[in-house]
């Protein structure tokens, strides 16, 4: 927060190099920005389209590569039908497409910030997104600070970044993966097949050392309510959790 | 920079095209967005502390604060995040008859608004004078819901909705404009919709 003052996010031109679907509604866009772009964990861009007639449509989208990543920043668009900019990227994009964006945006949903001590990462859906970043953060370092992604989708097939999380969870590394599912049955063992309550968010709490430091929640408004709801009645401090809310 | 295959969503022009600012676009519903979880304040443990500095000048509770004068005041909202909503009615107090009550010329050009979960943001005392600004009670007719800040939110409809804090519990006269929660994190100091003064950079 403190380097607000020196922020510069102009908006730039970037091109799309690579495009890879990742569930039935999310597809991944890999925009080369044109300009360095350094970012935290958790930060999203804004995105501008221009119409012919100088019609303008912006949207705020959440970066899922690691800072690490160079080149290619990654974002997650889930196609919403009565959406305008989301159904251009899922139907019209294609790669060497040159797009505005403007960025890193968000001085608060990011890892790290200062303080230490375990983490408890709550997403709903693309709500993932964020939260993706910080996990791939964590590898990318070679982080050792515990971290418990609770995950909810609505089913195995909507999972975003599935085989990725479980290939991390699998290195038992202090990354560990649950996952949820509100309209079919677990897959795994230890997931679960309902909302996010309090028993699970206790359950995931478990599984840290200690107390958990910082709780990121993000997801839509309902999910985020919910989650962060369970989140203070399994005795997380209300200051400590930090939500990113999608939509209505 | 046009961009390839993207065709306008520009509808035929209608009156109400004057009304959304730069780079916004029109919602029907009322998106919620908050930095963390949502609190619960109950009218009881309510209140609303008037501040210069660090000294109070005047506290209200809820009984207190509901019996100032009342106002409607129906605004077009303008959400950092893109989202204009057209006609929100509320009803609620004038910054005017809060410092009314309070017997209370502005001291200082600047203020800092603060809300139960330790949310701030800065608002010139400008903006907040002339029947400009409200602590609004009632959405719709209706007590806001915690969702949208009640029991209490500062209505500032002439800036970014960021502005207009929700879980509101205290007005404080600042010396000089000191940046709040989102204007210390990237967000402009001043956040004039129709300048598009989203970010820290922006003119």
């Amino acid at each position: 927060m403190s380097d607000a003052a020196a922020m510069q996010s102009p908006w730039q031109t970037a091109r799309i190099v690579r495009i890879e679907k990742r569930t039935p509604r999310v597809t991944s866009f890999f925009f080369q920005p044109s300009r360095p772009f350094i970012y935290r964990a958790g930060q999203h861009v804004d995105v501008r389209l221009t119409a012919p007639d100088g019609y303008q449509a912006r949207r705020s989208y959440s970066i899922a590569s690691a800072p690490e990543t160079n080149g290619a920043i990654e974002l997650a668009i889930e196609k919403l039908d009565d959406g305008e900019v989301s159904p251009f990227f899922h139907e019209v994009a294609a790669i060497g497409d040159e797009i505005e964006l403007r960025g890193p945006l968000g001085g608060h949903f990011v890892w790290p910030d200062g303080g230490s001590g375990p983490l408890l990462l709550v997403g709903g859906g693309s709500g993932v997104v964020p939260l993706m970043s910080m996990v791939r953060h964590r590898a990318a370092h070679s982080s050792t600070v515990p971290v418990v992604l609770v995950f909810s989708a609505r089913v195995w097939d909507e999972v975003i970044f599935r085989d990725e999380l479980i290939a991390l969870d699998d290195r038992r590394d202090g990354f560990d993966l649950v996952l949820t599912l509100t309209r079919e049955a677990a897959r795994r063992p230890a997931d679960y097949a309902r909302r996010v309550d309090v028993a699970m968010i206790a359950q995931a709490l478990a599984r840290l050392p200690e107390a958990t430091g910082i709780a990121f929640v993000c997801g839509s408004n309902a999910f985020v309510s919910a989650a962060a709801q369970a989140l203070i009645d399994a005795g997380v401090a209300a200051e400590n959790i930090r939500t990113e809310r999608y939509g209505v | 920079m046009v961009t390839r295959g993207f065709s306008s969503g520009r509808r035929p022009p209608t009156d109400g095209d004057a009304r959304i600012p730069p780079g916004q676009y029109l919602e029907q519903g009322f998106p919620v967005l908050s930095a963390g979880p949502t609190p619960r304040v109950p009218t009881e443990d309510w209140s609303f502390t008037l501040k210069h500095g660090p000294r109070p000048i005047k506290k209200w509770n809820w009984a207190e604060f509901n019996a100032l004068p009342l106002t409607k005041m129906t605004r077009d909202i303008h959400c950092v995040t893109a989202w204009t909503k057209f006609d929100t009615p509320w009803q609620g107090v004038l910054v005017d008859d809060i410092l009314a009550d309070a017997g209370l010329e502005p001291p200082t050009g600047f203020t800092l608004a603060h809300a139960f979960d330790g949310y701030t943001t800065n608002v010139p005392v400008k903006d907040l004078t002339a029947g400009k600004a409200m602590v609004a009670l009632l959405y719709e007719g209706k007590p806001i819901t915690p969702d949208h800040g009640g029991p209490a939110r500062l209505l500032v409809p002439h800036l970014y909705f960021w502005k207009s804090a929700k879980w509101l519990n205290g007005l404080q006269f600042t010396m000089r404009d000191e940046p709040g929660f989102w204007e210390l994190r990237g967000y402009h100091i001043y956040g004039d919709p129709w300048r598009e003064q989203r970010y820290t950079d922006d003119p």
